[in-house]
């Protein structure tokens, strides 16, 4: 086989990958919880949290070269920012695409073209605003990211990989908490059961959904700030790709199930990557698309199964 | 207590008006500003709201919303035409009808005449091919209610099939065939693809359709890239294609680099998919489209194969699709995976949605407005941009004008209904699982 020289260097970079597809993918899967519906332009929810790490971390090292401790703050306020620009872009998406069409119980069609309509402006607003070339964020490291910083079986982990790692699942543990353990968390789940008769007990809906919305994407914010850190570069372009792979993804995993999301993301980056040493870095992108049929084809509700949504 | 009073207005249905107008004026004063860079990345924003700009977005905006609030005969307007259904109160006749399809017949044959050269290639290339476009995603998103965001996957795969019969492509075919042989391949071969495509899918929710053809579109132009050997890469095809001619029982003609003879040889094309699809719609199959869009698992319950004729809709569509990259490959003579970038599947859903979904007049406006615009309006709007409005235009038809321009009436009454929760309007429930 082509992978058993370097199995466990891709394996490791392909695990990186998967951690940043799995954040996107609870996105896609907690919105797809609450309304049963894709929402298309969560894709630019990543982007733009992307850019608004970009440009806080940016401004925040200014000239100075961080290290030791000082390094770790600027990740977090990176992360932070990128968090809160993808939150904020959630909320305004919600109020702007989804909650007018829900007042006027519009058919599902509606919801997803107007998602693609947001979707379009979105990123090419930020094409527009902020330039139509990648833009690079400067390390938040002195040391050389792709310094092996250690082994496992032989496969080098470098920095970012680490980096991305360490937060994601820090993230994705909170994540499940808040689901599991919070009140916010509670009213997700009653309303992915049944967002009728979650109405009837006092459960204000709509605030619900734009906090599910708000939960997605400040996951998907953070998860765009890993990217760009990860890739050292932002553009208006970046949310495509990464944002169909966790769709794929979040169905691979089962689609409104947030545990699911996680494993899905995680295989997804790692199949992926291991794919990629056998075909060639030009045919990755392809991977994806051919799991994503697969897995309609032979097992459509996922490898964990669609736990939130209703079972229909 | 004045407070109070101010923030009541405020949060009153006026008040809400007029601030969903101020914001809506200065989105679009950003979008009609300067651009930012990549170095100064507020630029953009700063020379479109820190300027004198904005005053005049904002006053505009403040102008429209005393107009259409104020005014009760304007207001009624502005609410009959955001309604879901307008009533509808000239309903012509039948003959009524057939003689004004005459007279757009006759304008479309005898406008291009007089138009410049420049005009007479965008009504070519940019609005006749559309036109065959929308009609095909018309099938697909206005008649059966299904979302195709890869349609331009199977225009590519129609001109690739056009390319490889006419031995353009670095493959040779067994035989060489005309322009015009090719299409009966290039359609089959569109179908085919479509086939394979929704099959899986199609039995699944139908939102999940949408996402796979969005993929499905994307790796089209990565196949295109990476199989240099077949498709030529993306330089392109290895040799031109030929244009179309005819050379039968005598009668010898090649349409050459002139737009004139592609124009009429299009509009000759559309009028009989006009034909066929309005007789489609009307037909046992068009019934059961309409049947499966209002309440599936009636329809499914009243022994309509709900899979199957949506699997029909989809492949149509995705025949239409091949046969207008015929078209545009022959004229073109050379295709790069360029020429299929997924933003053109937008623009035509684009097309579809403004003109009125399962609308036929309405895809023919749709395509000849949308694809007017970025020619007619050049000097203002910068090209890249156009994705930017096109976005915007589909959220703001989505949320005041869901039915289009020239809306076809049962759909307009679907979605009026399904407002009241009375029908789905579209085929994206899961009725065919269990059927």
């Amino acid at each position: 086989m082509c992978v058993t020289q370097h199995f466990w260097d891709f394996f490791v970079s392909g695990l990186a990958n998967g951690f940043v597809y799995a954040l996107i993918a609870l996105g896609y899967t907690l919105v797809y919880g609450v309304l049963q519906l894709i929402n298309f332009a969560h894709s630019e929810v990543f982007m733009s949290g992307g850019f608004g790490g970009l440009f806080v971390i940016n401004f925040a090292i200014g000239s100075r070269h961080p290290h030791g401790l000082s390094s770790v703050w600027f990740v977090l306020v990176g992360l932070a920012a990128g968090a809160v620009t993808g939150g904020i872009v959630a909320y305004i998406l919600e109020r702007v695409a989804y909650r007018p069409l829900r007042r006027r119980n519009a058919p599902k069609l509606a919801f997803l073209i107007s998602a693609i309509g947001m979707s379009y402006f979105l990123y090419n607003l930020a094409g527009k605003e902020f330039g139509r070339d990648a833009r690079t964020m400067k390390p938040p490291f002195t040391v050389s990211p792709n310094k092996p910083l250690f082994t496992v079986f032989g496969a080098p982990v470098n920095l970012y990989d680490a980096v991305i790692a360490v937060s994601a699942i820090a993230m994705l543990i909170l994540l499940d908490r808040v689901v599991q353990r919070t009140r916010l968390g509670q009213g997700i789940r009653a309303v992915a059961q049944d967002a009728d008769t979650a109405a009837l007990m006092g459960v204000n809906i709509d605030r619900v959904i734009a906090q599910t919305f708000i939960l997605g994407g400040l996951l998907g914010g953070a998860a765009g700030f890993l990217f760009g850190l990860g890739t050292a570069g932002v553009s208006y372009t970046m949310g495509f790709t990464p944002g169909i792979k966790a769709f794929t993804a979040a169905v691979l995993g089962g689609i409104g199930n947030i545990r699911g999301a996680m494993l899905g993301g995680l295989l997804l980056g790692v199949v992926e990557n291991l794919s990629s040493a056998c075909f060639g870095a030009s045919w990755v992108d392809v991977v994806a698309f051919y799991i994503l049929v697969l897995v309609l084809l032979v097992r459509p509700m996922g490898l964990l199964g669609e736990r939130l949504g209703r079972s229909a | 207590m004045t407070l109070r009073r101010v923030w009541a207005w405020a949060t009153s249905l006026r008040g809400r008006q007029l601030w969903v107008t101020l914001a809506g004026a200065l989105v679009v004063d950003v979008m009609t500003g300067p651009s930012g860079s990549l170095n100064d990345p507020t630029a953009g924003f700063a020379g479109s709201l820190l300027s004198r700009r904005v005053g005049i977005f904002l006053l505009i905006g403040f102008a429209f919303w005393l107009l259409v609030t104020s005014r009760e005969r304007l207001a009624a307007w502005s609410r009959s035409w955001t309604a879901a259904v307008r009533p509808s109160r000239w309903l012509p006749s039948r003959w009524y009808r057939l003689a004004a399809y005459g007279v757009l017949l006759a304008v479309a044959i005898v406008l291009p005449l007089v138009l410049s050269p420049y005009w007479q290639e965008v009504a070519v290339d940019q609005i006749g091919v559309y036109v065959l476009l929308a009609l095909g995603l018309n099938v697909v998103v206005g008649l059966a209610g299904l979302l195709d965001l890869g349609y331009i996957a199977f225009y590519a795969i129609g001109a690739y099939s056009c390319a490889y019969w006419t031995d353009s492509l670095p493959i040779h075919p067994p035989f060489v065939l005309n322009p015009f042989a090719t299409i009966p391949f290039a359609i089959a071969a569109a179908m085919l693809a479509g086939v394979i495509l929704g099959a899986p899918t199609l039995r699944l929710r139908g939102d999940y359709l949408a996402i796979v053809t969005l993929g499905f579109g994307e790796i089209i132009t990565i196949y295109a890239t990476n199989l240099q050997s077949v498709t030529g890469g993306s330089p392109g095809n290895s040799r031109p294609i030929p244009h179309f001619s005819i050379n039968l029982f005598g009668l010898h003609y090649r349409w050459g680099i002139d737009n004139m003879p592609y124009y009429y040889l299009l509009l000759a094309f559309v009028v009989m998919v006009i034909v066929f699809f309005h007789n489609l719609e009307n037909s046992r199959v068009g019934r059961a489209w309409t049947a499966i869009r209002e309440d599936e698992v009636a329809a499914a319950a009243s022994g309509v194969n709900t899979f199957r004729y949506k699997l029909l809709a989809f492949a149509i569509g995705a025949s239409t699709s091949g046969f207008a990259g015929v078209l545009f490959a022959s004229k073109i003579q050379t295709i790069t995976p360029l020429s299929f970038l997924l933003q053109q599947s937008i623009l035509i859903l684009v097309l579809v949605i403004f003109g009125g979904m399962g609308s036929i007049p309405g895809a023919i406006v749709g395509a000849a407005i949308i694809q007017w615009f970025p020619n007619g309006l050049k000097t203002y709007v910068r090209k890249e941009d156009l994705f930017l409005y096109l976005g915007a235009l589909l959220v703001v038809m989505m949320i005041y004008r869901p039915q289009g321009l020239i809306p076809s009436r049962r759909r307009a009454r679907e979605l009026a209904l399904a407002e009241s929760g009375l029908v789905e309007a579209d085929a994206l429930t899961t009725a065919s699982r269990d059927v």
